[in-house]
Order: C-alpha cells, then structure tokens, then sequence
C-alpha cells in the first residue's frame, strides 16, 4: 500500500464535557474514496472536521500531503481548506439568494481566479452535473437533488486534491441520491480525487472503495475476507 | 442455519446429553421449530465418527440419550473458524448471523469483532453489486437493487444487534 496522504493518530476531541473522539487512529491512499460509517453521535463528523483543519484535535497527530495539520496555525488550515480541500454537506450549504453559477464561482472568486474565468469554469462544472440551463437559477429555487449537484460542482471547480461529504445524500429521496452518488464518485474518480465520505448509510457507504466505522468515537477497520468451506 | 455447527457450538460450553443439547437448541434456536432427537443423535454420531466430538461410556439407563458428548480440540477449531468467517452475503442471513452471535457470547468470544467481519463481507458484496448496477443496463440494475436493499436490511440488523450485545450478553449468561 502506497504512504497515506492523510493520516491520523491517537485523535482525541471534546466538546465540553462531551468526548467525540476518544484516540481515533485513521488514514487515506491518495486516490482513494473511504467511507467513515457509524450509528449517530459516534464521532464520525467530527472525525471529518479534524481531518479537514476545520476543528484542531485536543489530542493526537493529523497529517495532510506531510504537512501537519494539528500544528498549523488557523490562518494557514483556512488557506489548505480553500486551495486543496472541497466540502459537501448534507444540506449543500449555498447561498440561496444567488444563482447557481454564482456559487460555483464564489470559491474560484475567493481564490482570485478572474472573474470570466470563474464563470466559465462553472459553466462547465455545472454542464458536467446535468445542469447547464440552471446556471442562472437561484439556488433557492431549485430542486434538492438539483441544489445537492451545484454544490457537487462548486466542490469540485476548485480542484480540490480531497473531497469531504458529509453524508452528501442525507436530504436526498434514493433514486435522487443514487444519481448524486453515481456523479459524485464518478467525477472524483475521473479528477483523481481522494474522498472522505461520512455516511450511516450502507448504500451510500458501498460506492467507497473501503469503509471503517466510528464507534465510541475510535475507528475500526472492517475486514473482507472469503468464506469458510467446512462443515455446513 | 448449521445444526451440526450450532450443536458443536453448544458442546463446546461443557460436555452434554443429547437431552440437554436438543434442551438448549430449541431454547435459543428451535422457535417453534423443535428439533427432532433422530436428527440431535444422527447429528452427534456423524460429529463423533468425523472426530469432531467423543462420546462417553453409556451411563445406568442405557439407550442412546444416556451418553455424554464431549467436543474435541478438532471441533473446538471447526466452531472458531465458523464463528469468525463471515457468511456468505445473501439475503435472508439472520437466522445463521444470531446463531453465531449467541453461541459466540455463550462462550465467551469476541461476537463484536465477528459482526464487524460481517460487515464486511456484506460491504463487499454491497460495493460489486453498486458497481454492477452502475454499468449495467436497467434490469442489472433492478437486479443488483434487490440484492443491495436486502443486504442493507441485514446490515440494520448487525447495527442494532452490535448496539444491544451487552443486554443480549447478560440474557445469555444468565440463562
């Protein structure tokens, strides 16, 4: 198995009094689309903040690409988050009042990409998810499965090196979500991107290359292996 | 389910009359579906001849329920490496999965690390049939769905059951 770009060790964080990972222990090939499972309240959201810089661990070590991520200052994480990490949350997480094509831009705006640039950029990301007689829509107006594509499109417009989804399909009918899994994987998998999906569901959690669960705010591997061929 | 499997599993607490074996099975695994004695003393004659289990002299009473079987190391290896292999991912799995995961806290084995194996090997199979159904053609699809929603049913059961071990552990030892 090839070094981990991302990796974690002995990860503890508490809100409080309330202890949402107890020593997680957890790492990600470049490349590679891993799924984190568990029941509610497992720490599996969490763990997917810390990996990404956005909460700093009380406790343990958080590598991306080499560079550690537990040591760096805030300023320096908002910059990686921006640069080399893209997000898709459960509820997209747009900005309703502008149009669709405006926030797949915004991201490439915010990192000083000329304006026609970013807009022609999200044209063709918006085009690649089905949507490109929606780019002057708000967002507001469309669709869950609709708004759950932008968001897809904005994530991936700044060529991201990771993905996270949190639970990406979360507000979403199955038959919609099987269409925003099958886009998202499929693109991840085409830009190389390495993905960390956060899920409790097992249909969702199936389009990952390798799964874990969070249990108790600790990780644990699942193992494959074949059957037994003995006494039945 | 496995009876020759399960009675081994059951054997493996303590050595035991055909009686108590049968006792046992329909307590934990029978469900209004008793198992006959002919198939309980077939079954440990078969696992006695394979040197799975040994039977004891015959003790005062005679006939064929008065003897004490007890597992051999060969058994005790079948039983392990039963409980700790996954099934194979199908539909309709819960009667085999419930057998292990009593019969592992009956004795004191790891059943969380087993179910997790479990997921596993239903993940996996969860992963082929999503691939399947992604570049196949609408009956693959509908195909593979079907197999993926029953899968899915069974990894609900393995969450809850996983989230509930240490009530089912107290049950278990305390009966």
């Amino acid at each position: 198995m090839s070094s981990p770009l991302i990796w974690a060790r002995g990860v503890v964080k508490s809100f409080g009094q309330t202890p949402a990972l107890r020593g997680a222990d957890v790492q990600v090939t470049a490349g590679e689309i891993l799924a984190v499972m568990g029941p509610s309240g497992s720490g599996k959201s969490t763990l997917l903040h810390c990996l990404a810089g956005i909460f700093p661990p009380d406790e343990g070590e958080i590598s991306f690409d080499g560079q550690r991520l537990d040591q760096m200052d805030e300023t320096r994480r908002t910059e990686l988050r921006r640069t080399a990490f893209g997000f898709v949350f459960q509820f997209g997480q747009l900005v309703p009042e502008l149009t669709a094509a405006d926030n797949v831009a915004l991201p490439l705006l915010l990192g000083r990409v000329r304006r026609k640039a970013a807009y022609q950029a999200a044209g063709q990301w918006l085009a690649r998810l089905g949507l490109e007689d929606k780019g002057d829509r708000r967002t507001g107006e469309l669709s869950g499965g609709e708004a759950q594509r932008v968001a897809v499109a904005r994530a991936l417009a700044v060529g991201p090196r990771v993905l996270f989804a949190d639970e990406p399909t979360g507000s979403l009918d199955s038959l919609t979500g099987e269409k925003v899994m099958d886009l998202l994987t499929g693109l991840a998998r085409e830009q190389g991107v390495t993905m960390v999906l956060v899920t409790h569901d097992a249909r969702v959690a199936a389009y990952a290359d390798r799964q874990v669960v969070v249990r108790d705010g600790r990780v644990t591997a699942l193992e494959t292996s074949g059957t037994h061929g003995g006494l039945r | 389910m496995s009876v020759p499997l399960t009675l081994l599993g059951l054997l493996e607490r303590e050595p035991s009359h055909g009686y108590d074996l049968k006792r046992d099975y329909d307590t934990y695994f029978g469900r209004g579906k008793p198992l006959p004695y002919g198939q309980v003393y077939a079954t440990l004659a078969r696992l006695a001849r394979d040197g799975k289990a040994v039977a004891g002299e015959a003790e005062p009473g005679g006939g064929p329920d008065r003897k004490r079987y007890a597992i051999t190391p060969a058994g005790a290896a079948e039983v392990e490496a039963w409980l700790a292999e996954p099934s194979e991912p199908e539909p309709h799995l819960q009667t085999v999965l419930f057998a292990k995961v009593v019969l592992a806290l009956m004795l004191g084995h790891p059943a969380e690390h087993y179910l997790d194996v479990q997921r596993g090997a239903h993940l996996r199979r969860m992963r082929e049939l999503t691939e399947a159904r992604r570049a196949g053609p609408l009956i693959d699809t509908l195909l593979a769905d079907y197999g993926l929603f029953h899968l899915e049913a069974d990894l609900h059961w393995i969450d809850t059951t996983t989230a509930r071990l240490g009530e089912l552990a107290e049950l278990v030892r305390a009966s």
